[in-house]
């Protein structure tokens, strides 16, 4: 009989992807519960790697007709010192022996591995991004050119000469052009004949195979190719992010939350944006400084509050070591709002000349408690200088916000002014 | 005798190799053992593979639910963590008949695997009842091919959710769409005319006048009789759910019909194999045990890899006790195992004992005609119940616990491996393996036609095993849910006392519109 033997190794892996994804979606609540969790206790750069949730089987159940209880009837092995009519001692629980085990009626969590992909698209959901802005995400700025096969026209400095050689010598191949080779051989035999007859045929002879090497050129316009280039979108490889904060007293833990939120938020856009993202935070009080990730949300500071020092150290960092040609800046402010009214005409300035023209994005946003409406809070005196900047024309996105959810319309500025040079650019 | 070349050597193995390897074991299988198998296919996978076919119930192609995406996930992070290991092989009851292999095998193992799927399984696909019975080797793969595309089609005709709704509701009565009977076949005319003259002519010639005088019963009232007409009409009773549903649910659309009928189908195509899962095993553990010692005698494997092969075979055929923490039931392979080797036993060496409980097959000294007897005719219920040796019972040392809540003093061992208790505990374990008993009885008994349209189920109590009321009342709802009216279930016991009663309406947002 015969017999066959198939490699499916090599099979496009995954089959079950679908499924999985059917399973998640259906599972969306739960999951998501279960990556806020997950995504709260994690530092800005690990939002971004899948793990292991759990979550609750118990909505995802498939129910089947089954039975429990009555009377049971069980064979087992290894039988030690029973007798027959032996009593037994019910194990604790009553009832019955738990010989089902096995079954799947567990309430445990279901737990499971979710890959990056999934735990990001998951996060987003979470911060109630439109669909736009997800697309968006994935959307590349700057094009460069990109090799893209033959064509037929183009200027000479493009001229592939090797495959135009191979089309040239498939054409004479094809055509049949006499080679040089023959005609030489033709000739010598010419020298050494003596019949007159064969000399005079050997004479029409290279006569035809000169008039028709003359007539196939050796290289002819039709077989000239040019290398074509297309353009491709291209995405600029690398981006770097400013987290600025003012970590004065007034800055309670759940503002410090909604500003890591943030933070957080504009990481994920970045990171799908660009190939390297760099991240440099700044804390500031009276005097800023550039600190590590623990120290910036969790280490302890105290002192009156000077935004134009953040701003101050921001630039100077930009200067030194992040020139604006090679890299996309991003810069993301979080504040309750307090400054030194003195300090103002120069944070102004500063923005204004420094930071606000280099900058692909500046964001700016106003935390308040959780309880506290965002409508009553009294404008403060960053937001009023902002605002007036704004009204200036400045491109400045700024919000405030005091729960989560309100975080993300901060990012709708971003993506309202991309449309808008779209449009300028067709 | 001649000595073969060795089929390899060491653990690796290439292409060549499994085809000598396949070839070799062929000729042991139909040559010495007079097996007769589907061609083959073996197929090579890796573990991610294996992961998907896990979830797909060892099917290469599947159409797509959420809940075979819930179980790849369970397995996936069970593996990951090292708490399961996956199967060496997956065979498929299909002709060809495929046999999945995982790369990582040794040689020594995809040597076992061949000779346990290829052609220990094979055989028994091919030649046990039940499998020729339900199942047909040769359009399974066209089927689900049909059955992916079908539910693909109408996902993007009439939207994911809907079909997701019906899968989801079929999935729940799975169990109960499926003909445990074969079919009647209905008669042609001329059978029936025929059937009908000889009816009479047996009515003449055995014709007396006396039987006029017999009192009948009291006269059946109208109502009776239409109900009866009612039920006959519609085939009531009827314990396969989804078929009636599929035929006379009121409002179904005919693609969700259709969904029911696949459904049901594979629910079907499955259903000889929940039966036979310790002959099943068995037959593959015997064969491959035969297939390999053969292999070793012959020389064309070597004492080491032979070795190797005991010991994965070993640990294949391992049954804890039942007071070992490893315990959880009867392993299907050791019991088969064992069984099997029982019988070539008692073929080949019988005693007393044997010649008494096995007098058909005791000595006949034909042991794979037997066993290929064996493996053809039955089922695990009546296997066990037929061929489960006294010895077999001794040296397992098994005993009965009767366990009645009634009782409260505890759990009753009601018999032991002893003379008194041999036929008592054969009876139980084969009950144990009886799908009868495991699957709750549960019928669809009326409609009522003339009123509300409820349906009317009943669920005949065995042993006091009532259904788990969370479960039973989402099932309920779902079917509510395909039938669009109510559905009631009731509970009664072999008195016809009624013991519980579920009533559920359908959703508003019923299926079928």
């Amino acid at each position: 009989m015969t017999m066959f033997i198939v490699d499916r190794r090599l099979n496009p892996g995954s089959k079950s992807l679908e499924n999985r994804q059917r399973f998640l979606r259906r599972a969306k609540a739960l999951v998501q519960g279960a990556v806020k969790k997950t995504s709260e206790g994690r530092d800005i750069k690990d939002v971004l790697e899948g793990g292991e949730v759990s979550i609750p089987l118990d909505g995802m159940h498939e129910p089947r007709f089954r039975t429990e209880g009555g009377t049971r009837d069980r064979v087992l092995p290894g039988n030690k010192k029973f007798v027959e009519g032996d009593v037994l001692p019910r194990p604790n629980g009553g009832g019955g022996r738990g010989s089902q085990a096995g079954e799947g009626d567990s309430e445990d969590d279901f737990r499971f591995v979710l890959s990056r992909d999934e735990f990001v698209d998951l996060f987003l959901d979470d911060l109630e991004l439109p669909d736009l802005a997800k697309r968006k995400l994935a959307e590349v700025e700057s094009e460069g050119l990109q090799r893209a096969g033959y064509s037929t026209s183009g200027s000479p400095a493009n001229i592939s000469i090797s495959r135009t050689v191979q089309l040239a010598l498939a054409r004479r191949v094809a055509l049949r052009r006499p080679k040089p080779q023959e005609i030489a051989e033709l000739e010598a035999e010419l020298e050494g004949e003596r019949s007159e007859v064969r000399r005079a045929e050997i004479l029409a002879e290279l006569e035809a195979l000169k008039a028709k090497a003359k007539r196939i050129p050796f290289i002819d316009p039709l077989d000239i190719r040019y290398r074509r280039f297309e353009t491709v979108p291209k995405p600029v490889a690398q981006a770097v992010m400013f987290c600025l904060m003012d970590v004065s007293g007034s800055m309670t833990e759940h503002m410090k939350d909604l500003a890591k939120r943030f933070y957080m938020l504009l990481y994920v856009f970045l990171t799908r944006r660009y190939r390297h993202v760099e991240i440099v935070f700044i804390r500031h009080t009276d005097h800023a400084e550039e600190v590590d990730e623990q120290t910036f949300f969790y280490g302890p500071a105290s002192g009156g509050t000077m935004v134009s020092s953040a701003l101050q150290a921001m630039s100077d960092i930009v200067r030194s070591r992040f020139k604006p040609s090679d890299w996309n800046i991003y810069a993301a402010q979080a504040s309750d709002g307090d400054n030194s009214l003195a300090d103002s005409p120069l944070t102004g300035r500063l923005l204004t000349e420094n930071i606000l023209p280099v900058s692909q994005f500046f964001a700016y946003l106003e935390v308040g408690e959780a309880n506290g409406s965002t409508f009553e809070m009294p404008d403060s005196s960053l937001w009023t200088l902002y605002q007036r900047l704004r009204s200036e024309g400045q491109p400045l996105s700024m919000r405030k916000v005091s729960t989560r959810s309100e975080i993300f319309p901060v990012f709708h500025d971003l993506f309202q002014r991309r449309k808008n040079q779209e449009k300028a650019a067709s | 005798m001649t000595t073969h070349e060795r089929l390899f050597e060491g653990a690796d193995w290439d292409f060549r190799q499994l085809q000598r390897i396949h070839d070799a074991c062929e000729e042991i299988a139909h040559g010495e053992l007079g097996l007769d198998t589907y061609p083959n296919q073996i197929e090579i996978i890796t573990a991610e593979q294996m992961l998907d076919a896990y979830s797909s119930s060892g099917m290469p192609l599947f159409y797509k639910h959420w809940s075979f995406g819930k179980r790849f996930a369970h397995h996936e992070t069970f593996y990951r963590k090292g708490l399961m290991g996956l199967a060496y092989e997956i065979v498929i009851n299909s002709s060809p008949c495929i046999s999945y292999l995982m790369e990582e095998n040794t040689a020594t193992m995809q040597t076992l695997v061949i000779a346990h799927a290829a052609f220990g399984h094979n055989h028994f696909f091919k030649n046990n009842y039940l499998f020729r019975q339900w199942t047909d080797a040769d359009g399974i793969l066209d089927y689900l091919d049909f059955a992916k595309g079908y539910i693909a089609h109408c996902e993007e005709r009439y939207g994911r959710l809907a079909v997701e709704i019906t899968l989801d509701a079929a999935h729940a009565l799975m169990s109960h769409g499926i003909d445990r009977y074969p079919g009647k076949k209905g008669l042609d005319l001329r059978a029936e005319e025929k059937r009908a003259r000889e009816r009479r002519e047996h009515e003449q010639s055995m014709f007396n006048d006396l039987w006029r005088t017999v009192p009948s019963g009291p006269a059946k009232t109208t109502e009776i009789l239409n109900s009866e007409r009612r039920r006959a009409l519609l085939g009531l009773p009827q314990e396969n759910i989804l078929y009636f549903l599929e035929k006379t649910a009121p409002r179904l659309h005919p693609w969700q019909r259709e969904v029911l009928r696949i459904v049901r189908h594979i629910a079907q195509y499955f259903y000889p194999q929940s039966q036979t899962k310790v002959m099943n095993e068995g037959t593959a553990t015997y064969v491959h045990y035969r297939i390999m010692n053969r292999l070793h005698e012959q020389g064309r494997i070597s004492d080491g890899n032979f070795i190797e092969f005991l010991q994965s075979h070993t640990n294949v055929v391992f049954q804890p006790e039942f007071d070992d923490q490893r315990f959880s039931d009867f392993n299907p392979y050791a019991l088969g195992f064992a069984m099997m080797q029982d019988i070539e036993r008692i073929v080949t060496d019988p005693d007393e004992e044997d010649r008494e409980w096995f007098p058909d097959i005791a000595g006949s000294g034909d042991v794979m005609g037997t066993l290929r007897q064996v493996w053809a005719n039955y089922r695990d219920e009546s296997f066990i119940s037929q061929f489960l040796s006294p010895k077999l019972i001794r040296s397992w040392r098994l005993f009965h616990l009767h366990d009645d809540p009634a009782f409260t003093e505890g759990i009753k061992v009601d018999a032991i491996h002893d003379a008194r208790g041999y036929r008592r505990i054969r009876r139980e374990l084969a009950r144990q393996y009886d799908v009868g008993f495991i699957d709750p009885n549960i019928e669809v008994v009326d409609v009522d036609l003339a009123g509300d349209r409820r349906l009317v189920l009943r669920h005949t109590v065995v042993k006091g095993a009532q259904l788990n009321e969370t479960d039973a009342r989402r099932v309920l709802q779902h079917l509510a849910d395909l039938w669009t009216y109510d559905v009631s279930l009731v509970e009664v016991d072999a008195r016809d006392k009624v013991l519980k009663e579920y009533v559920v309406s359908p959703r508003a947002l019923a299926i079928a519109a």
